[in-house]
């Protein structure tokens, strides 16, 4: 009577000498930690944004919500200059990825063709300005004297093109369009801008999705240009917001002089400011499961040679 | 020499690319080369009613005022110890990191691990110097906090406005955000690595250890040669934002950087100085531009690795 063979045990399939499973046990030694030190900040930022004011100052926080309250976002919601930064900051975010990915393809595709005259020179044109650049200075200059100073302009024109972003682009179209797509379409009467509209874009569909959540991301973390050129307050995007408040302290302005009512306040302030970090972040970190693919793309597409 | 009339015509052919690359190409000259025409005034004395092409020229004084000045020798020495410090942690980590990721076979563990680490490098750097100085807060931050607990003593010392620490923050910090992303490039050359010589090592009785070593070390090594000519080549490119945002009266023997110094020698009221301020950014960017150069003739001399 022959019996049965019974399915091998989990685990027991790869069968380890004792040196690797020694291995093993290093690797996750290393990567455990190391993750959970990613992680951790984070977690306890989110936890401290969801306890009361009370937990936070005496430092009960540590994993979870202590004495779960929603005050800290009651008082972020209640601060007008955040909401005001909120808007601002996805009017820019829109308008500037417009105007970021148009001109990308524009500029990407003739770029790729190796049949322009002066392929070469205009190549060199903008791949020179990821080496040099006027720098802060002249670049301050302009912007006061072309009068985009507290204009929505200052935040979506100056940097309208990276050019990493430009090679990406113009790399994947090198390698996704082939030659004689565009050979066909000339035979049939097809001018090069409508090949453009009517092939190069449809077939560039991953390419755009890559720069418009690289250039979407930038806009929304960015805050450079607002430092430069905006001083008015309404124009403030959300991250000079979060400057003032979660590093220059700068959260309201009224004139408490009762102490008890300043501690219980500072209390509160310390609880906003973990809030107002999660409130800030939460936009990205809500898109980044189904973006993770494509940032991870772009970055194997910057790897090619182009 | 192709003679005239043909490159007429291919130009004629091709007319209407111009079309399309014209608005780009309106955008470069006017916010990149722009700006480049404006580095003049490095050169002149500048004054705003005379405007960068009427203002006298000076000749290279204000560089010469730069280098005389005691700021020159602190911010330049700031500069290079903050990136050379972070060169030297942020090139070999992600390698280890990498190599370390590829071994699990796992792929949920392995998936789980890389989502988790490339998330901060999402975080905006004004969140993230937010945290910063949330968390280590002496008082009521978690270091704080976590502090008292174990000395007992009343106050932790401060580390996010010390000047001594200033070094330690700025990178670590860096590399708490950037680590996981930094593995994608090593991760999608160790995916390449042909399983064959695993295999044949395995029969030859090759441990994992001696696989990561011999079969996977070497096939990422030339992906790790050209991330390290590339980040060589950014030494000097230290950017304003975080060193800016994470400045403190305490701390600004350290953290004051290039970048810094110009924004604040140009555009702080009361001493702005346009001229002064575009010399040291341009004595800045030269630098940095030499130092590209150089690294990419390096690796065209090394091989097929030349970065365009």
């Amino acid at each position: 009577m022959v019996k049965e063979l019974s399915p091998p045990k989990r685990g027991a399939a790869i069968r380890r000498s004792s040196g690797d499973r020694m291995f093993f046990v290093c690797v996750n030694i290393v990567i455990i930690p190391l993750t959970i030190v990613i992680l951790y900040p984070l977690i306890y930022v989110l936890a401290a944004s969801f306890s009361s004011v009370e937990a936070v100052t005496s430092g009960q926080v540590f994993l979870w919500p202590v004495d779960f309250s929603l005050e800290g976002y009651k008082a972020v919601f209640e601060t007008d200059k955040v909401l005001t930064g909120y808007r601002n900051s996805f009017i820019y975010l829109f308008l500037g990825t417009l105007i970021n990915v148009a001109l990308t393809l524009l500029a990407a595709y003739p770029l790729s063709r190796r049949d322009l005259v002066g392929h070469r020179f205009f190549t060199l044109l903008f791949s020179f300005t990821m080496v040099f650049n006027g720098g802060m200075i002249p670049m301050y200059i302009l912007v006061t004297n072309l009068r985009m100073i507290n204009t929505v302009w200052a935040m979506v024109i100056p940097n309208a093109i990276s050019v990493y972003n430009m090679i990406i682009t113009r790399t994947f179209m090198n390698s996704s369009i082939p030659p004689e797509l565009l050979e066909a379409a000339k035979m049939d009467g097809c001018s090069d801008i409508g090949f453009f509209f009517r092939m190069v874009l449809p077939l560039s569909k991953a390419v755009i999705a890559v720069i418009t959540l690289y250039y979407a991301i930038g806009h929304w973390n960015a805050y450079f240009n607002a430092f430069m050129y905006l001083t008015k307050d309404e124009l403030q995007p959300l991250q000079i917001v979060l400057r003032e408040i979660l590093l220059m302290n700068r959260v309201d302005p009224s004139t408490i002089v009762d102490p008890e009512l300043a501690m219980a306040k500072a209390g509160l302030v310390n609880l906003l400011k973990y809030s107002l970090i999660v409130v800030a972040t939460a936009p990205v970190l809500v898109f980044y499961p189904i973006a993770q693919k494509y940032f991870v793309k772009g970055v194997m597409i910057g790897s090619l040679k182009g | 020499m192709k003679p005239l009339h043909t490159t007429l015509k291919r130009v004629r052919n091709c007319w209407q690319l111009y079309v399309l690359l014209a608005l780009p190409l309106v955008y470069l000259i006017i916010f990149a080369y722009g700006p480049m025409a404006g580095l003049q005034i490095a050169f002149k004395n500048f004054s705003s009613r005379l405007g960068i092409w009427g203002s006298p020229w000076v000749g290279l004084d204000n560089f010469a005022k730069f280098f005389n000045s005691y700021q020159f020798t602190r911010v330049l020495g700031n500069t290079l110890a903050v990136s050379v410090y972070y060169l030297c942690a942020n090139f070999p980590l992600p390698i280890l990191l990498a190599l370390l990721l590829n071994t699990i076979e796992h792929p949920r563990y392995k998936k789980t691990v890389q989502t988790i680490t490339y998330i901060p490098h999402f975080i905006s750097v004004v969140v993230l110097v937010g945290m910063m100085s949330q968390i280590f807060n002496p008082i009521n931050g978690l270091y704080g906090h976590i502090y008292r607990l174990f000395t007992g003593m009343n106050e932790a010392p401060n580390i996010m406005g010390a000047a001594n620490t200033f070094r330690h923050m700025y990178v670590w910090s860096g590399i708490w955000q950037h680590l996981g992303w930094g593995t994608i490039i090593y991760m999608a050359a160790l995916s390449s690595v042909d399983q064959e010589m695993h295999e044949a090592a395995k029969i030859d009785g090759a441990s994992r250890a001696q696989r990561v070593r011999y079969i996977d070390f070497p096939c990422i090594l030339p992906t790790a040669v050209i991330i390290l000519i590339l980040d060589v080549g950014k030494v000097m490119s230290i950017g304003f934002e975080k060193a800016y945002l994470m400045q403190t009266q305490l701390n600004l023997n350290q953290s004051e950087i290039i970048a810094t110094y110009v924004y604040k020698v140009g555009l702080t009221t009361g001493n702005a100085d346009f001229a002064y301020a575009t010399a040291i950014g341009l004595f800045n960017s030269l630098i940095n531009m030499v130092l590209i150069l150089a690294v990419n003739q390096i690796s065209k001399k090394l091989g097929d690795t030349s970065l365009w």
